[in-house]
């Protein structure tokens, strides 16, 4: 009887409610004043033209230029309930590694209807995203069309013929380098763009000396594009001991990529693999 | 003194051992007989080798200027640590007191989160920052413990831990404002590595760190003057002022420099030294040189362990002298306890 009433009440639903990765349902009614908070949160929200009511963002939110010039709450792994309520928002849209757990609740609590998608690295992650929020903006056509354009972009990707092995840095100076392991955001983008990770024996970002990263042996080298200034630019990173002697040094292969295009999976995800995949060619 | 030299013999034996291994262990299997043949190759002793060159070129350019490395920042920093216990008289005594380890840190933490490069060098730019930082803030604890033209040793202490409190608080400031990926360098630097190794920067760290603690080897007669007391040590002849000077800017130089390069690695300067007196007694001179020996076997060895223990990936070598380094000296601690005095 109970499901049937939901089944019911879900065909008269009010556009915009959604149930988020929480189990909680949400309901957004015209929204003035959004927080966003998470860089691909704040991409879509601006993709589906609300970006003027967009009254808070995170600091991971970086895109579009506009994003920027809004009011801040801080970083999304540490919000604060009182900063966010002083905005007096109608709708918070997060994901799940905003936190933490107990502000989330003391927003709920205040009565601000605050939605919690899934941070799934993947572009069905990157996809049930733009729809969740399509819908809670009662936007769901636009917000279809987003996700087509993905689908359309994803199709021009053409998978090198071998899969090249593709190594990702979180660059920061000389030395010992942070590299991507597997269950990471670099290591799907390597994968949807037809590379293999380079890496497999571990999971997560893990510090990596020079001779392992050699015994890697890398046909491609990746960077995000703050990562490879950090080490003065592919030039510099050619002279690095140890990562001199990759195969991707000696080619050349070395590629970098904006940070959010590159591991944000937001609406501009395909663009990023369509990037990524363009530079692992096999030339 | 026949003994004192057979155990000065046994840790240096030691080193050479931990050394060997060091070159000949990594992620890369190299086999030993490999292993000679591109050392002699290397120094032209014979012409042809059938190495494959990659394997000589790990050896040649990736572990032998790591473990030179992990030689001078041992020894160095576990010498630091006798020179500290013996000026300050006090066996808790670390190289952190004078401001030099957090000072560093803070100049890593606005080179990581500002993320900034020097565009003449821009992979020096951490190391030359952090030198900076540490060397600035021992010179302001050397100023505030200045009183009437004496350096008074109970106030370096209290600006020392001042001015660590003022440089932690810019550290977290900066935390605060990181980003996740500045988080980690941040985290992982504080842990430190000797991954920065490379022939290049082997010159720096024996003129700026390996000197001085040469230097500081010849203290060891005065400082034992020192464990009678200032006045006493005066009275004897020592000059005073000069001595805790220089064992200052021979201690902020040899941290300063290593920790720029390797980010933080806590446990040998102050544990080394203890290890030595053990073995040798409260000589500062035996304690010295022994620390010389212990302090590289050490750290080459924490390094051997860091490289190949969850390879490909490296456990940062701070978690290695701390894990390793810390329940040895406690079960050494409870051997003298129950046996007496080693």
């Amino acid at each position: 009887m109970y499901t049937f009433l939901l089944m019911f009440a879900s065909l008269f639903a009010e556009a915009g409610t959604i149930t988020d990765s929480t189990g909680a349902e949400v309901t957004a009614e015209s929204p003035k004043k959004i927080i966003t908070l998470s860089g691909n949160v704040t991409e879509t929200v601006f993709a589906l033209g609300f970006g003027e009511q967009v009254a808070g963002v995170d600091s991971s939110s970086l895109y579009p230029v506009e994003a920027t010039a809004k009011p801040q709450v801080g970083y999304h792994r540490r919000i604060n309930a009182e900063g966010l309520l002083s905005l007096s928002p109608d709708l918070i849209i997060a994901t799940d590694a905003a936190g933490p757990p107990e502000v989330v609740e003391q927003i709920r609590k205040a009565g601000i209807p605050m939605a919690v998608l899934s941070s799934e690295a993947t572009l069905e992650g990157a996809q049930n995203r733009i729809e969740q929020i399509s819908k809670l903006l009662d936007k769901e056509k636009e917000g279809h069309v987003l996700v087509w354009e993905m689908q359309d972009k994803i199709k021009m990707v053409t998978k090198p013929k071998t899969a090249p092995k593709v190594l990702f840095i979180y660059a920061r100076g000389g030395g010992t380098q942070n590299v991507a392991g597997l269950e990471t955001s670099a290591n799907a983008m390597i994968e949807l763009a037809g590379g293999i990770n380079a890496v497999t024996e571990y999971t997560g970002y893990k510090p990596m000396n020079a001779e392992a990263i050699l015994a890697a042996q890398p046909d491609y080298i990746l960077f995000t594009a703050r990562g490879l200034e950090s080490v003065g630019g592919a030039e510099e990173m050619k002279k690095l001991p140890g990562l001199s002697e990759t195969p991707a040094a000696k080619n050349d292969n070395i590629i970098a990529i904006d940070d959010l295009l590159l591991l944000g999976f937001g609406p501009r995800t395909a663009e990023g693999v369509l990037q990524l995949s363009n530079a692992i060619q096999n030339k | 003194m026949g003994v004192v030299l057979i155990k000065m013999l046994a840790l240096g034996a030691l080193l050479i051992g931990i050394f060997c291994l060091s070159v000949v262990a990594g992620t890369v299997p190299i086999a030993w007989t490999s292993l000679f043949d591109i050392l002699l190759h290397s120094v032209g002793i014979i012409e042809e080798t059938t190495v494959p060159s990659g394997e000589a070129y790990i050896i040649n350019y990736l572990r032998l200027p790591r473990s030179i490395f992990g030689v001078l920042v041992g020894s160095s920093m576990a010498i630091a640590g006798a020179l500290m216990q013996g000026l300050f008289r006090n066996p808790l005594a670390d190289p952190g007191l004078i401001g030099v380890s957090s000072g560093a840190a803070l100049g890593a933490a606005v080179v990581i989160v500002l993320g900034f490069t020097l565009p003449l060098a821009p992979v020096l730019t951490l190391p030359i920052f952090a030198f900076c930082g540490g060397v600035l803030a021992t010179v302001i604890v050397m100023r505030l413990s200045m009183i009437n033209g004496r350096t008074n040793i109970g106030n370096m202490l209290l600006a020392g831990i001042a001015i660590n409190a003022i440089a932690g608080s810019g550290t977290g400031l900066l935390v605060y404002v990181a980003n996740d990926e500045q988080l980690r360098s941040l985290t992982f630097w504080t842990m430190g590595s000797l991954g920065s190794a490379n022939w290049d920067n082997l010159p720096f760290l024996a003129a700026l760190a390996f000197l001085p603690a040469v230097i500081g080897l010849s203290l060891g007669k005065t400082l034992n003057a020192f464990l009678l007391g200032e006045n006493e040590a005066l009275l004897l002849g020592v000059p005073v002022e000069k001595i805790k000077y220089l064992v200052i800017v021979i201690v902020c130089l040899i941290i300063g420099t290593c920790v720029s390069l390797t980010g933080m690695i806590g446990f040998i300067g102050l544990v080394v030294p203890h290890l030595c007196r053990m073995i040798f007694g409260p000589d500062n001179q035996k304690v010295l040189l022994g620390s010389l020996l212990l302090g590289a076997s050490l750290l080459v060895g924490a390094d051997l362990i860091s490289r190949t223990i969850v390879s490909p990936a490296e456990l940062p070598i701070g978690i290695v002298t701390s894990l390793v380094g810390g329940p040895f000296f406690l079960w050494l601690l409870f051997q003298k306890k129950f046996l007496g005095d080693l």
